[in-house]
């Protein structure tokens, strides 16, 4: 029998978790707990990249399955596999978690052994979204995964963290609670067609349903991921739940979380339900593209650190959401590569950001001013991150924007003409809180005593800015495996989408 | 000969230790302890044994007692039901300083009942074991004579409950007067019959035997008494009753409902999708400004009924499995929520307000963690048995085109959550108010407690094989 690769996956951080167990929780044992947690997730990474050098881009099919029956009675099994998409996603999420443990180490305190083991199941479950191809099983990691989410925002976080902590877990339940009995629609649709369940995803890509059936079923899931995204307007959760996470909280929801939503369109919403899909992809876009634009905007006008960095999240996920909708090769496989970059660079400023509070334990942007001497390598680091997630071309940002709007443009001129302008606002929300917290004169005498960056710290950011480069110099290390599943799915929408709807959408593939 | 006792063999072993339990108690010297809840326990592992021995041979007594599988099934969950709150019952007794022999010999008494509704095929015999378990859990619930709230509770409890079995007498009356008969197979036949136009005064027999099961269920609107019951009463005996009273009456109305009226399918299944709508709504928007634990708690059993209301209107075969699996879940999960508040409760105070968890993560780290899981379990949340059960009842929903029905059902859930979480908030977000001063847990009520817990996480995890089983029990008689 082959080795079960995936499984190990999502297992190893739960069994890292459990051995934590047996760690006392208390100061003498801190650090012992804290390199347990680092060791697993280090292993698990070391993994995701045994998992790559495996894969073979040569194909679009899911590649290491496993199947299991889990409650055959219902069709229901534990089926794991990765395409070039999800693999990516796994390793995204295998590289930030041991940053986000790391990251923590001068912050938290407080029950250390319950954090670690929250970040590790955390950890667990994200692989588990993005490796399920079973319906089923991807709805109990996608609920399971709001659990830790919920205690790490709610115990570690700042003042108001119970107040985002709830927000959180209501606000993404209901919106996944009506994408289950969408899922539940599906299965009883292959049901009463063929005679059994199935939650296989396969088996459902294959399966007709009728257009008003999709209607219906793509409005509940699209309605789950556009508030994961999260899609303007569904997005208040966030900049809350941001705000008040611990920063090891912000890196893994930035950084993975929400790319659940924009994972789960591409992966479920669209292909699933292609007729629904290209007659909602306009209206999709216009959301994303307004998103772009109010998040930039509000973007500006904030006093505080994590809540830029929050919407600006919100901007830049409406350029995935858009390279989404715009459903050819180039949009999707730049929606694909900027979920990665947004999760390098948001992760990275997130991190920078928690350097910041943990040394003057504010994130007010006024309160800073003239760091780059005080602290000259720190800011360098935060200089790349943040040239970066603007899409300075030789970074990772620019590959991914530069191929949405192209996809946009090939699809809709207009949408990619607005888009094109979040790409300007974006450098000037940016720049301008770049600027008043590293330049000029340091105007506050608490920031003098500063103290650059720490070994450890130098260890947090050293893979992102690595990644920044390594992305921005070589994109095509990171498109090359989406290249044939992205095709398959655009072609699967494609050839399910009749004319006359696709007539209806404004101006579609005019080339 | 003997062979016609069959069924009720595991009836009779818990009434044996029932009234072995009263006996010790006549013998015992002063100041001597008797094993009272031993015994029960003994009886208890009787009557699983029994259950196991008769599961697939339906067996009848009497002709009005049938160990069919559905009825072993229920029989199975009454019976965790009894082990789980017996274990968690000593803390209660003592600190109440509870008469020890009656309290185990009435529950005893009451599980009897249960099992008895659970099997009954005759709506007489339902009707006795409904008084017999009634009877029982009223005596229970004001068992604790000082204190007026559980006497203001006991009488309700009574009063309501009297008048819900006379409606429920009344529609037996009525049906018997129509067809002769009080067996459900007979009754089924006869109403098959005439299954396309019905007399209206059958149909008033239904709504009568409609009503009576809604006020044994805390179904809306007839609910009124849940709430003060569940918060006079003994907190085990609270424990207790929301989930064995709710499995025995569940079982029968499922029985009654979707067997022998199942003609009249429907004629009933608009008053019961409307009681399920209704139910769930109340449950879970009442249960949100409650600021005892206890109390809401009970609004979260109403509205638990509501989704298994749900499961009845849905009236398929997913439905009917769906109501038993969602019986064995929400007993395992809701007697150990009931467990750590009985555990937690200090000699001075109950400790059952809502603000009284705050910070129980530092003190009782272990009892935190165990209600977590509980309540996450109620909320619905995979991959604890609460998802399971509630995705099981919606599959029925949504297959017999009942949208309205799992949409209200899924958004209630979500409410729901959002009071769950007020306790999950306060165990694990507050500082410490005023320290809870409870006693050490007893190891047995520890070992329920963990096996609950346990139990939860096997139906999440792994369900196939109970699903199975609840999948068969169907079969036999419906």
């Amino acid at each position: 029998m082959r080795f079960p690769i995936l499984t190990s996956l999502i297992a190893l951080p739960i069994l890292g978790a459990l051995a934590l167990l047996l760690v006392r929780d208390d100061e003498e044992h801190e650090g012992l707990i804290r390199r347990i947690a680092l060791v697993v997730s280090v292993l698990v990474f070391a993994e995701t990249l045994l998992l790559w050098w495996r894969f073979t881009p040569a194909t679009a099919d899911f590649q290491f399955v496993e199947h299991h029956d889990w409650i055959p009675r219902f069709g229901i099994s534990y089926t794991v596999g990765v395409d070039g998409i999800s693999l990516l996603l796994v390793v995204l999420t295998g590289f930030l978690t041991p940053l986000a443990l790391l990251s923590s180490w001068d912050s938290v305190h407080k029950r250390t052994r319950a954090f670690s083991m929250f970040i590790l199941l955390l950890e667990s479950a994200m692989i588990g979204v993005f490796v399920s191809i079973d319906l089923f099983l991807f709805y109990v990691f996608w609920d399971a995964m709001l659990i830790p989410m919920y205690f790490l925002i709610g115990i570690w976080g700042y003042e108001r963290r119970v107040y985002a902590a709830v927000k959180f877990i209501l606000y993404t339940m209901a919106g996944s609670v009506l994408m289950l009995l969408a899922i539940l629609g599906l299965a009883w649709l292959h049901s009463s067609a063929t005679g059994r369940y199935s939650f296989d995803l396969p088996t459902l890509y294959g399966m007709p349903v009728s257009p008003q059936l999709q209607f219906w079923f793509f409005l509940a899931f699209a309605l789950a991921f556009a508030i994961k995204v999260p899609l303007f307007p569904f997005h208040t959760w966030l900049p809350d739940a941001h705000v008040e996470a611990p920063t090891a909280g912000s890196v893994i929801l930035a950084g993975v979380l929400l790319k659940m939503g924009t994972y789960g369109l591409v992966r479920f919403a669209f292909p699933l339900f292609p007729v629904a899909a290209t007659f909602f992809a306009p209206y999709l876009a216009g959301l994303a593209v307004a998103g772009i634009v109010y998040g930039a905007l509000v973007a500006m006008v904030q006093p505080d650190l994590k809540k830029l960095v929050a919407y600006s999240s919100v901007s830049h996920l409406g350029f995935v959401v858009l390279g989404i909708a715009a459903m050819n090769a180039q949009g999707v496989q730049g929606a694909v590569l900027q979920m990665l970059n947004h999760g390098v660079s948001t992760g990275g400023l997130f991190l920078i950001v928690g350097m910041l509070s943990d040394r003057r334990h504010t994130r007010a942007i006024d309160a800073f001013g003239g760091l780059k001497k005080v602290m000259p390598r720190l800011v360098g680091a935060f200089l790349i991150i943040t040239l970066s997630s603007i899409g300075l071309p030789g970074l990772n940002g620019f590959v991914g924007e530069f191929l949405i709007l192209l996809g946009a443009y090939a699809w809709d001129p207009r949408f990619a003409a607005v888009a094109a302008t979040g790409v300007v606002l974006s450098a000037t929300y940016m720049l301008w809180m770049f600027q008043r917290v590293n330049y000029g004169p340091v105007t506050n005498e608490e920031n003098r005593t500063l103290e650059d960056l720490k070994p450890r710290e130098w260890a947090v950011i050293v893979p992102i800015v690595a990644m920044t480069i390594l992305m921005g110099v070589v994109p095509n290390l990171f498109l090359a495996p989406t290249e044939l599943p992205v095709q398959r799915i655009v072609e699967k929408v494609r050839e399910a989408a009749p004319v006359e709807i696709r007539a209806a959408a404004p101006i579609v593939n005019r080339k | 000969m003997f062979s016609s006792f069959n069924a009720i063999v595991p009836m009779l072993c818990v009434t044996a230790a029932a009234i072995a339990a009263m006996t010790a108690e006549a013998i015992r010297a002063p100041g001597e302890r008797m094993p009272s809840g031993s015994l029960g326990a003994i009886g208890l592992v009787g009557a699983a044994a029994a259950t196991l021995l008769l599961w697939n041979h339906n067996y009848a007594s009497f002709g009005v007692v049938v160990a069919d599988n559905f009825g072993l099934f229920v029989t199975s969950v009454l019976i965790v039901v009894g082990f789980l709150s017996l274990a968690i019952s000593e803390p209660t007794i003592d600190r109440e300083k509870l008469p020890r022999a009656e309290y185990y010999a009435l529950m005893l008494f009451a599980l009897a009942g249960m099992m008895l509704m659970a099997t009954a095929s005759d709506l007489l015999l339902i009707f006795l074991a409904l008084e017999i378990l009634s009877l029982a859990v009223y005596v229970l619930t004001g068992l604790r004579r000082d204190s007026p709230a559980a006497t203001e509770a006991a009488l309700k409890y009574f009063l309501l409950g009297a008048f819900s079995s006379a409606f429920f007498l009344y529609g037996v009356a009525l049906t018997y007067g129509l067809t002769g008969s009080t067996q459900l197979a007979r009754v089924g036949t006869l109403v098959a019959g005439r299954a396309i136009a019905p007399a209206p005064m059958q149909l008033f027999a239904v709504a009568l035997l409609l009503v009576g099961f809604a006020f044994k269920v805390s179904a809306v609107p007839f609910h009124m008494w849940t709430p003060d019951v569940y918060e006079g009463a003994p907190t085990a005996v609270t424990g207790f009753m929301s989930t064995g009273v709710k499995a025995a009456a569940f079982a029968a109305f499922a029985r009654v409902f979707l067997s022998a009226f199942d003609p009249l399918q429907p004629h009933w299944r608009g008053m019961v999708w409307a009681i399920a709508l209704a139910t769930m709504i109340a449950g879970t928007v009442v249960g949100v400004a409650q600021s005892s634990v206890k109390r809401m708690l009970a609004y979260s059993s109403i509205a638990h009924g509501g989704y298994l209301l749900v499961a009845l209107a849905s009236a398929n075969d997913l439905g009917k499995g769906a109501v038993l699996f969602y019986l064995l879940t929400y007993a395992v999960t809701n007697l150990g929520a009931f467990g750590v508040l009985a555990v937690l409760e200090g000699e001075e105070r109950s400790n059952d307000q809502v603000r009284d968890f705050a910070g129980l993560w530092n003190e009782r780290p272990g009892l935190a963690a165990l209600m977590t899981i509980f309540l996450l379990s109620l909320g619905g949340f995979p991959p604890l048995g609460g998802f399971i059960a509630k995705w099981y009842i919606f599959s029925a929903a949504v297959k017999a085109n009942e949208t309205t029905l799992a949409i209200v059902g899924v958004l209630t859930s979500v409410v729901s959550v959002f009071f769950y979480l007020r306790i999950v908030v306060m165990m694990y977000m507050t500082p410490t108010g005023r320290p809870i001063a409870a006693p050490p847990v007893p190891k047995i009520a520890a070992a329920a407690l963990v096996v609950s817990a346990v139990l939860v996480f096997y139906l999440g995890i792994l369900p196939s094989q109970v699903l199975d089983w609840a999948a068969a029990s169907i079969a036999t008689i419906f």
